[in-house]
């Protein structure tokens, strides 16, 4: 952090986590730090006091799921027991702006990847709270898989008019994504056969490639970049850059930490569904590998 | 990498702004906000090559693994006409009464078929693409009208099927063939407005997938394939058999049928179920109120497909 008047934004944050660390982690904790600086550039992602609840069904024991079990509660007009209700997110606030490359870290469960899901419009949000963005934000995740019996090549054609790209303009950009994506790179033409003959690997680096084709305004990574070779992660993240310099905003989900020094400036640290912390990347990672290994 | 600006929000004119107005100032629309249907529907047509493309590549991965590949796309229907034929006109016997028996029914299963084929994989349409929506944006009736397209290609692969056994049978190419390519827009509209319906309600009740065959069934044995839908006027009470008259599906096949059953055309066996000006109404009628309906119906439930 060189020019920037950093020991500000450090002490802030530092305030931050003394306070959070008290345990009164409160849904409108993040309104403390307004007063923070103010960055480049116009707001692309602003997520206000965001809910998202999980209802699950067929989650009960397995005994209660039998036909006789379910036609008494049938008869008895009990509602399903089978659904539960998970809060993934609880009262998270923050605002994104262009040019900003967002981390996502916390452990396992944190609600990082709902958080994405719900920014993607993908996932509703409960009452009280809403996330406003700028165009339709592109979620990229390590398991959305596309069409497994299809090539791989059919999939970017169809990836890229799913994009809103015409037919002679996918046709067009198709070799280039197969180039970068490199899964043609090992001797074999993988990049005809269908994509359920690929590893986990090269599967992820074909979606990203298909989704990096566009540029996107509000793009969220879901471990999408962890997936690929050392190789392909410097390419990829060579493209993640190019899309921060056209003014598009990139949240990145990784539980390698490398990636995200790498690549953001800030970083959100999210634990049990609430933020722990927000700041820059140095210092969100720091605490957050320090609670990691405590 | 340099100093970046790092805040939550920012300072300044903005400062007491609440998030609906920074949004406004800044142009941010409600993430997964469903359009207007106008804006809905001139998306769509920016997406026709999608659904096309889409719709082909369902065909070609459906039929990857099987060794004859799209051979079957010919072959189905034709098992289909061999069992029914079989069993209606061997065994039961109805053949006796209907001249050219074998056109005849493979008419009214072949368009039976491709109005239930639309109703079925409808049903599964947004669920089977669940990984698609969940990860790219696009409008989710794409996926709807590539299953009612696929299911269009599969009937016309049936038509080539339908028209050589109409050859074979000795009917004569006659003007009246001239009826079909517009009983199948309208067929296909109709059927296009109740892929969307079925694929709203199947998204939101996956039970219904497990229905879906008996309620088809059922719909196959009320929309005299086997015989002929005048029959409803002997065998049913006045306003019921109207009713049962009434079926999109009887008026397709009828006028399939008037169009290619011509050796016989005086059979009274053929005779028209509705007058033929109220068979075209009832034709046009059916594919406009449900391809309007199932259309804005589905458009409703746009947020809702892939969420949860």
């Amino acid at each position: 952090m060189a020019d920037f008047n950093s020991d500000v934004v450090t002490g802030l944050t530092k305030a931050v986590v003394a306070e959070l660390t008290t345990e009164t982690v409160a849904a409108d904790e993040t309104t403390t730090r307004k007063r923070e600086p103010r960055p480049l550039g116009a707001p692309t992602v602003i997520v206000e006091n965001v809910h998202v609840t999980y209802r699950i069904t067929g989650a009960g024991k397995t005994m209660n799921n039998t036909p006789s079990a379910a036609l008494k509660r049938i008869m008895a007009r009990k509602s399903n027991p089978t659904i539960r209700e998970v809060r993934a997110v609880k009262g998270v606030s923050f605002t994104a702006y262009q040019g900003e490359a967002v981390g996502l870290v916390g452990s396992n469960g944190s609600g990082k990847s709902t958080l994405l899901r719900a920014i993607a419009g993908l996932l509703p949000v409960d009452q009280g709270g809403a996330i406003y963005t700028m165009g339709q934000p592109s979620l990229l995740g390590a398991n959305a898989a596309l069409l497994p019996d299809l090539s791989g090549e059919q999939n970017v054609i169809i990836g890229l008019l799913a994009m809103g790209m015409t037919r002679q303009r996918a046709e067009e950009l198709m070799p280039g994504i197969i180039e970068f994506s490199g899964i043609d790179e090992h001797g074999e033409k993988f990049s005809e056969l269908p994509m359920s003959t690929y590893s986990s690997g090269m599967s992820a680096r074909l979606r990203f490639s298909i989704a990096a084709a566009r540029m996107h305004d509000v793009l969220l990574v879901d471990e999408a970049l962890a997936t690929g070779d050392a190789r392909f992660r410097r390419r990829s993240e060579e493209r993640v850059r190019e899309m921060l310099a056209s003014a598009g905003t990139v949240f990145l989900v990784s539980h390698a930490v490398g990636t995200i020094r790498e690549v953001c400036d800030r970083s959100i640290w999210l634990e049990r569904g609430v933020i722990r912390m927000d700041g820059p990347t140095e210092e969100v990672v720091d605490a957050y590998e320090q609670f990691m290994t405590r | 990498m340099g100093a970046r600006v790092v805040s939550t929000t920012s300072v300044g004119p903005e400062a007491g702004l609440s998030g609906a107005e920074l949004a406004t100032r800044y142009g941010l629309a409600v993430a997964g906000a469903r359009p207007g249907i106008v804006t809905y529907t001139r998306q769509l047509w920016s997406y026709r090559n999608f659904i096309v493309t889409y719709a082909s590549s369902i065909i070609s991965a459906s039929f990857s693994k099987a060794r004859l590949g799209r051979l079957w796309q010919v072959l189905t229907p034709l098992s289909n006409a061999a069992v029914y034929y079989l069993i209606f006109g061997v065994l039961v016997g109805t053949k006796r009464d209907v001249p050219n028996f074998i056109t005849y029914l493979c008419i009214g299963i072949f368009t039976f078929l491709f109005t239930s084929a639309s109703a079925v994989q409808g049903v599964q349409s947004v669920t089977k693409n669940l990984a698609m929506i969940r990860a790219l944006h696009f409008p989710r009736a794409t996926v709807s009208l590539a299953t009612t397209w696929t299911q269009l290609q599969n009937f016309l692969a049936a038509m080539v099927v339908l028209l050589a056994i109409a050859l074979a049978t000795h009917e004569p190419i006659s003007h009246t063939w001239i009826y079909m390519p517009p009983c199948i827009a309208l067929q296909l509209m109709f059927n296009t407005g109740l892929g969307f319906a079925c694929a709203r309600i199947g998204a939101k009740i996956p039970d219904l997938k497990q229905l879906a065959p008996f309620v088809t069934r059922t719909w196959m044995y009320l929309s005299g394939v086997l015989y002929s839908a005048t029959k409803f006027d002997a065998n049913l009470p006045g306003p019921l058999a109207t009713v049962a008259k009434l079926n999109p599906a009887v008026v397709y096949i009828d006028i399939m049928r008037h169009a290619l059953l011509r050796r016989f055309a005086n059979s009274p066996a053929y005779a028209w179920v509705w007058p033929p000006m109220v068979t075209w109404a009832l034709a046009i009628g059916w594919a406009v109120v449900a391809l309007a309906a199932g259309y804005i119906y589905f458009w409703r439930g746009e947020e809702e497909y892939g969420r949860g």
